[in-house]
């Protein structure tokens, strides 16, 4: 029976579930044992799993995704937390060096089942390094796979998911929308790595992930034309086949992502669509995004951030062109 | 390490002085008085109060164990130089001048215990039972690694410095959550071999903090070469590096790196300390890299040859022929059967390498995933069709057209 919950809650139940599933599931992270990480979403686990399998680790990326990589070379599965988007950094090395090659240099006798859960995006008025939104560049890096989850049925389900798959997982959290609530089925509603259609319509095709497709669909609510919504969820690999099909019956294409444009999971939908769906375009894929700027002080963030009039202005631009 | 007092400003228009020289020899130092040694320069066997007794058993047969492991991994890298140099292998990375320190800390381990390399550790992964010929993909280029590093326990190289020290610290930490910490029968530790270079990498640091914070069975093994490709230790640190342990809260000992029964027995030492629950431990082994840091560097340009020759008094393989002549009336009889076997090994290394075909075009898509994406399946068969056309025209200029 479906339950309703936060987007927190339902991340906190799934990993519950994946620890209670998998002995070799650890959880490491700043602060994620005794306080139950700062946004509260490994909340109870180390009190029930106790401190070997819920880490409170020195206050070090790096060493948070290089100890990773060697507990699952020792054949554990790790779920490592980044307390927030703009701290990853000093991980990043392990994150591209280790983490997306040991399978590939050691032909598969070396599977890298580790899980980087990161809070993403802005919208909380935070200080620096606090509302940054780095997808593409973990989406650019192959051996890595990376997905954003937007709602608790799919926070829930993706992370449970995300564990268990013989892959390392990038897995994006949209941290102003943790406390939205939505009801979480009693099984998966699409695989891991599938975007999944949440509003179906017939004169704009809208992409979107994490945060912003509450935005999209509250556009496509407000519209007074009918909007298509698409959850992209995996950001790598992208699942395009029903954006393709969306668009062939649309003709239109917005993409709308917190993140900068150049050279970004955006631009690569973007470039795929041209590609597959030339003839059926009636305008160019145009994108609605963040911009190229590092990400401003809080005082500014709403100019930054797509909102729901900057999707509708998107959508009637691709409608008059 | 030299005293900064001491450096003399050289005049560019006269000869340099003998301060000048002297001065200019980076890689110089004795160790100091906390150099752990059995066996020294000369071939004497002497005793350690603290670490003697864990190469007691160690008599002649060992010995000579030890020397035919030095002179068979000397002559293979020997083998790797110049098969570089013959355009059979895109690089070498030699470790002439480091077989002591990495025989004796391979010999150490026992077949449970886990090591992590870097790059240079050809001698540790002859102790592995990994036959020198499967080291050969990498520098050729024909794959990353091409041993199953879980069964050898042994991990493939790395090559970004100081990655591996976290990584080792993970592995050791999950060890500990296995249990396998303690004075049972099963118990086990992990080794990680870095060098002087690597000292100054955020992930040797990282990975001492969490050793400590986790009391992980790590042994940091760093070998001390006296050289970071060009840049000499005193670049790397002030003081000397097995006493930054300290300052992490575990204990570092400095061992004569070109010692095979000195870092034998600190390393069975150190592994013992942390399969029952005392590590981490760091291990300096102090030794010199007598060649160039790979077959594409060119030692002339930043150090000076005299340094070389100094530390060819210290030869980690000499002291250990002289010992077994002296102290154990070895006959020649011995050093030229291992001669035999070691010039019989560089021959099959280098017939191994001439046949070594190059991977197929499919290679590079292979296990990049556990489950591979369907855009990358796209790229596969479209890459695959594009180079089959070629074949299909009988055309002998199609992409990676030749080959070994």
């Amino acid at each position: 029976m479906a339950t309703t919950m936060t987007i927190a809650k339902a991340l906190n139940s799934g990993l519950r579930a994946a620890m209670e599933e998998d002995p070799k599931v650890l959880v490491m992270g700043e602060d994620v044992g005794k306080l139950g990480g700062v946004f509260r979403i490994t909340d109870g686990l180390a009190k029930d799993f106790g401190e070997q399998r819920v880490l409170d680790t020195p206050l070090s990326e790096s060493g948070i995704i290089g100890t990773a990589v060697g507990l699952a070379i020792r054949g554990f599965r790790p779920v490592c937390e980044i307390q927030f988007d703009g701290f990853v950094f000093p991980g990043y090395d392990q994150i591209v060096s280790q983490l997306a090659k040991v399978r590939f240099r050691s032909q598969g006798r070396v599977p890298m089942p580790v899980v980087v859960r990161i809070p993403f995006g802005g919208g909380i008025g935070a200080v620096e390094h606090h509302s940054e939104s780095p997808e593409s560049l973990f989406a650019h890096v192959a051996g890595l796979k990376v997905v954003a989850c937007s709602n608790p049925d799919d926070a829930h389900w993706m992370i449970r998911q995300a564990i268990a798959s013989d892959d390392p997982v990038i897995f994006f959290e949209p941290k102003r929308r943790y406390w939205e609530k939505g009801e979480v089925s009693d099984s998966a509603p699409a695989p891991l790595f599938a975007s999944r259609v949440l509003r179906t319509g017939s004169d704009v095709t809208v992409a979107c992930y994490g945060p912003l497709v509450k935005t999209c669909l509250e556009a496509a609510s407000a519209a007074d034309c009918s909007i298509e919504v698409i959850d992209l969820r995996a950001l790598s690999p992208l699942d395009l086949g029903p954006v393709f099909e969306s668009v062939r019956r649309t003709g239109r294409l917005v993409v709308v992502s917190e993140a900068p444009p150049e050279s970004s999971v955006t631009s690569e939908v973007a470039a795929r669509v041209q590609q597959e769906c030339f003839h059926s375009l009636e305008a160019p894929v145009l994108r609605v995004t963040g911009f190229d700027t590092p990400y401003p002080p809080s005082k500014c963030e709403d100019d930054f951030l797509p909102d729901l009039d900057r999707v509708l202005d998107g959508v009637d631009r691709v409608l008059e062109y | 390490m030299s005293d900064p007092q001491s450096w003399v400003p050289i005049d560019p228009r006269s000869a340099p002085t003998r301060e000048h020289v002297l001065s200019g020899l980076k890689g110089t130092d004795e160790g100091g008085p906390e150099l752990v040694q059995l066996l020294t320069p000369e071939g004497v066997r002497t005793t350690d109060e603290r670490f003697g007794s864990w190469a007691d058993d160690i008599g002649v047969e060992e010995l000579k164990g030890f020397y035919r492991d030095m002179v068979l991994v000397r002559r293979f890298d020997r083998e790797g130089n110049a098969l570089q140099r013959q355009g059979q292998l895109g690089i070498w990375v030699p470790l002439l001048g480091q077989e002591a320190a990495q025989i004796g800390a391979g010999r150490a381990a026992t077949a449970r215990d886990m090591i992590f390399p870097s790059y240079r550790e050809h001698g540790v992964a002859w102790c592995r039972g990994i036959d020198p010929t499967d080291l050969l993909g990498i520098f050729r280029g024909t794959d990353h690694g091409s041993w199953d590093p879980i069964a050898a326990r042994f991990h493939l190289y790395t090559i970004v410095i100081g990655n591996q020290c976290l990584n080792a610290t993970g592995y050791a930490m999950g060890q500990k959550f296995e249990g396998k910490v303690g004075e049972g029968p099963d118990s086990e530790a992990t080794m990680c071999f870095f060098g002087d270079g690597a000292t100054s990498q955020g992930d040797v640091h990282e990975g001492f903090v969490w050793a400590a914070a986790y009391d992980a069975p790590v042994v940091f093994y760093c070998q001390n070469n006296q050289w970071a490709i060009s840049v000499p230790l005193e670049r790397q640190t002030r003081v000397p590096l097995f006493q930054r342990a300290r300052g992490y809260g575990f204990p570092g000992v400095r061992v004569d790196g070109n010692d095979v029964l000195a870092c034998l027995a600190v390393s069975r030492w150190a592994l013992e300390e942390c399969r029952t629950g005392n590590g981490p431990v760091l291990i300096e082994a102090f030794t010199y890299r007598m060649d160039a840091h790979t077959t594409s560097d060119d030692p002339s340009r930043y150090r000076l040859a005299d340094e070389l020759e100094l530390w060819k008094l210290k030869d980690p393989i000499e002291r250990v022929r002289v010992n077994l002549v002296r102290e154990h009336g070895v006959g020649q009889d011995f050093f030229d059967g291992v001669q035999a076997d070691s010039d019989e090994l560089a021959s099959r290394f280098r017939a191994f390498c001439l046949a070594m075909p190059d991977p197929a075009p499919d290679r590079m898509f292979s296990e990049v995933y556990a489950e591979l994406s369907p855009q990358l399946q796209a790229q596969e068969a479209a890459y695959l069709e594009y180079h089959s056309s070629f074949e299909a025209e009988g055309s002998l200029a199609g992409p990676s057209a030749g080959g070994a």
